[in-house]
């Protein structure tokens, strides 16, 4: 296991990085200054804004509804992606069967089903969380049936050598192999689950920081919109970047030693 | 009979028994009326839609924000891939925002877009094209990595300048993941410009399936959602396919 220390960044990158933060903070400022600040908020009213809003009692109920109803539907992704993905790996022909079907819903623009999943559920926790799971899912599945359809045909054949039944050939032998690749589709299925469960509030809800941000929508509130915008960004960013460190080193673990199990 | 032709019949019997299926459930009102109606009245209500013509203004706005969308990724996908290639200094900057950029929901910017270009086509386009650029700037810079260096070496050898060697050498060559990103860009700026539509727009066809709903016309909202979900299909297997025999005829 290597050290989980970064490596030390030089001074010129510092530097760099400092430039390139100032650059974005001047484009801001001055995009700000040409639109005024009924349109753009400026940065600094913004992360006030941002600030006020963490310190604010009303904030935390939101943002534990969108927590709540995004919990529940990542692990509907991540359950029924990965039997789905798994079974559609397992037995070739469904996985032939399938997979354009899968990759063609992948495609479309799902935020245009929202009306059947009203319409099937109401104004209720059901319907984010089916609208959330409903984008995570298929990353989860594509990924998953990827990763089971390249394990090496010796990992199968061995484990007929050794007589295992369906069940435990998929536990101890296709699972692992496929990990990396499960990890990846989890990685893209996390962050479209958060997508959908946002634009699910966006639309029909009475909590959760989607309905922030459409009710300072209506109320043309742009500090707040940017504020929301900044803190959703922020968040989102670093556990999607957390995640993407975690891929990758899973994936060069994989690459290191191909044969492990 | 081949095992492709096999996977092709199941899966055409497959989606045939699901509409059947939803048909005679429609029919015999296991599934209210109020939830969803029969495919064929979709069908037919959809076909009566198009000949008359009330759907035509509103497909021709959508379908041209998408052509701009998917036109401004690629070109500037393409260009600052490009200059992001050139640059390790830029490179290494942008790298983690560009690796986590779809991690975050993009459509959080898209009334901040409305702000700043007004209730126009614009933010919609804006919001397609903001889909779509990033996964073309990964894969123009995915495939410069992956230009040989003797192509890079014979172009110094026939002492190309630095434009005709990007034209010339560095473009051919990375060609496969170039069309990776086209496809990802067309699919993104569909996706990103109907939900635009959906949210909030003055026009489109995402206005009007919204719209629709809202004012409980269920034959009117169904009908539009399969014509959209038919020619996103349609565009998917297009590029899909078109992608595929890229890659085969590329193939070293």
């Amino acid at each position: 296991m290597r050290a989980l220390v970064p490596p030390a960044i030089s001074g010129r990158q510092a530097a760099d990085v400092v430039l390139f933060v100032a650059a974005l903070a001047a484009l801001w400022q001055g995009a700000h200054e040409l639109v005024g600040k009924e349109g753009l908020a400026s940065p600094l009213a913004t992360f006030a804004r941002a600030g006020a809003l963490l310190g604010s009692a009303s904030f935390w109920p939101h943002a534990g509804a969108t927590g709540l109803a995004f919990v529940y539907a990542l692990a509907v992704a991540l359950a029924g992606g990965l039997a789905i993905g798994l079974a559609l790996g397992y037995f070739r022909l469904a996985g032939e069967v399938f997979e354009p079907v899968v990759g063609a819903v992948y495609s479309i623009p799902k935020i245009t089903l929202y009306p059947i999943i009203l319409l099937l559920f109401g104004l209720t926790l059901s319907a984010k969380v089916a609208f959330g799971a409903l984008h995570g899912i298929f990353p989860m599945i594509i990924f998953t049936m990827g990763g089971v359809k390249n394990a090496k045909p010796v990992l199968l054949k061995a484990a007929r050598a050794m007589r295992l039944s369906p069940a435990a050939s998929i536990r101890h032998i296709l699972i692992p192999a496929a990990l990396p690749e499960i990890f990846t589709g989890f990685r893209i299925g996390f962050s479209l689950t958060l997508l959908g469960t946002l634009i699910g509030e966006l639309f029909a809800s009475d909590r959760g920081l989607g309905f922030l941000l459409i009710r300072s929508i209506e109320h043309n509130d742009a500090e707040t919109i940017l504020a929301l915008t900044v803190l959703l960004f922020a968040a989102s960013a670093t556990v999607g970047w957390a995640l993407l460190r975690l891929d990758r080193r899973l994936r060069r673990h994989a690459e290191a030693e191909p044969a492990s199990l | 009979m081949p095992r492709r032709h096999l996977a092709f019949w199941l899966r055409l019997a497959f989606l045939l028994g699901l509409a059947a299926a939803l048909e005679v459930l429609c029919r015999t009102g296991s599934i209210p009326r109020l939830t969803m109606i029969p495919p064929s009245e979709m069908a037919v209500r959809l076909a009566g839609g198009l000949r008359s013509g009330e759907y035509l203004a509103d497909i021709g706005f959508t379908f041209a924000n998408i052509g701009a969308a998917i036109a401004i990724s690629i070109a500037l996908g393409a260009l600052l891939g490009l200059l992001i290639h050139a640059l390790p200094r830029l490179r290494r900057l942008v790298d983690p925002m560009l690796a986590s950029y779809y991690s975050v929901p993009t459509f959080v910017f898209y009334p901040l877009l409305i702000v700043l270009l007004g209730l126009t086509r614009w933010p919609l386009v804006a919001i397609g094209a903001m889909f779509g650029v990033v996964a073309m700037i990964l894969n123009t810079i995915n495939g410069l990595d992956r230009v040989p260096r003797a192509l890079v070496k014979s172009g110094r050898v026939f002492r190309l300048s630095r434009w005709e060697t990007v034209w010339r050498i560095k473009l051919p060559a990375a060609a496969p993941s170039l069309f990776t990103g086209v496809k990802l860009a067309v699919t993104y700026s569909v996706i990103g410009v109907i939900a635009g539509e959906f949210i909030l727009s003055v026009a489109g066809l995402g206005r009007r399936i919204k719209l629709a709903y809202d004012n409980l016309d269920n034959p009117g909202m169904y009908a539009l959602l399969l014509f959209v979900l038919t020619a996103t299909v349609l565009v998917y297997f297009f590029v899909h396919g078109w992608e595929r025999r890229v890659h085969r005829r590329w193939r070293p």
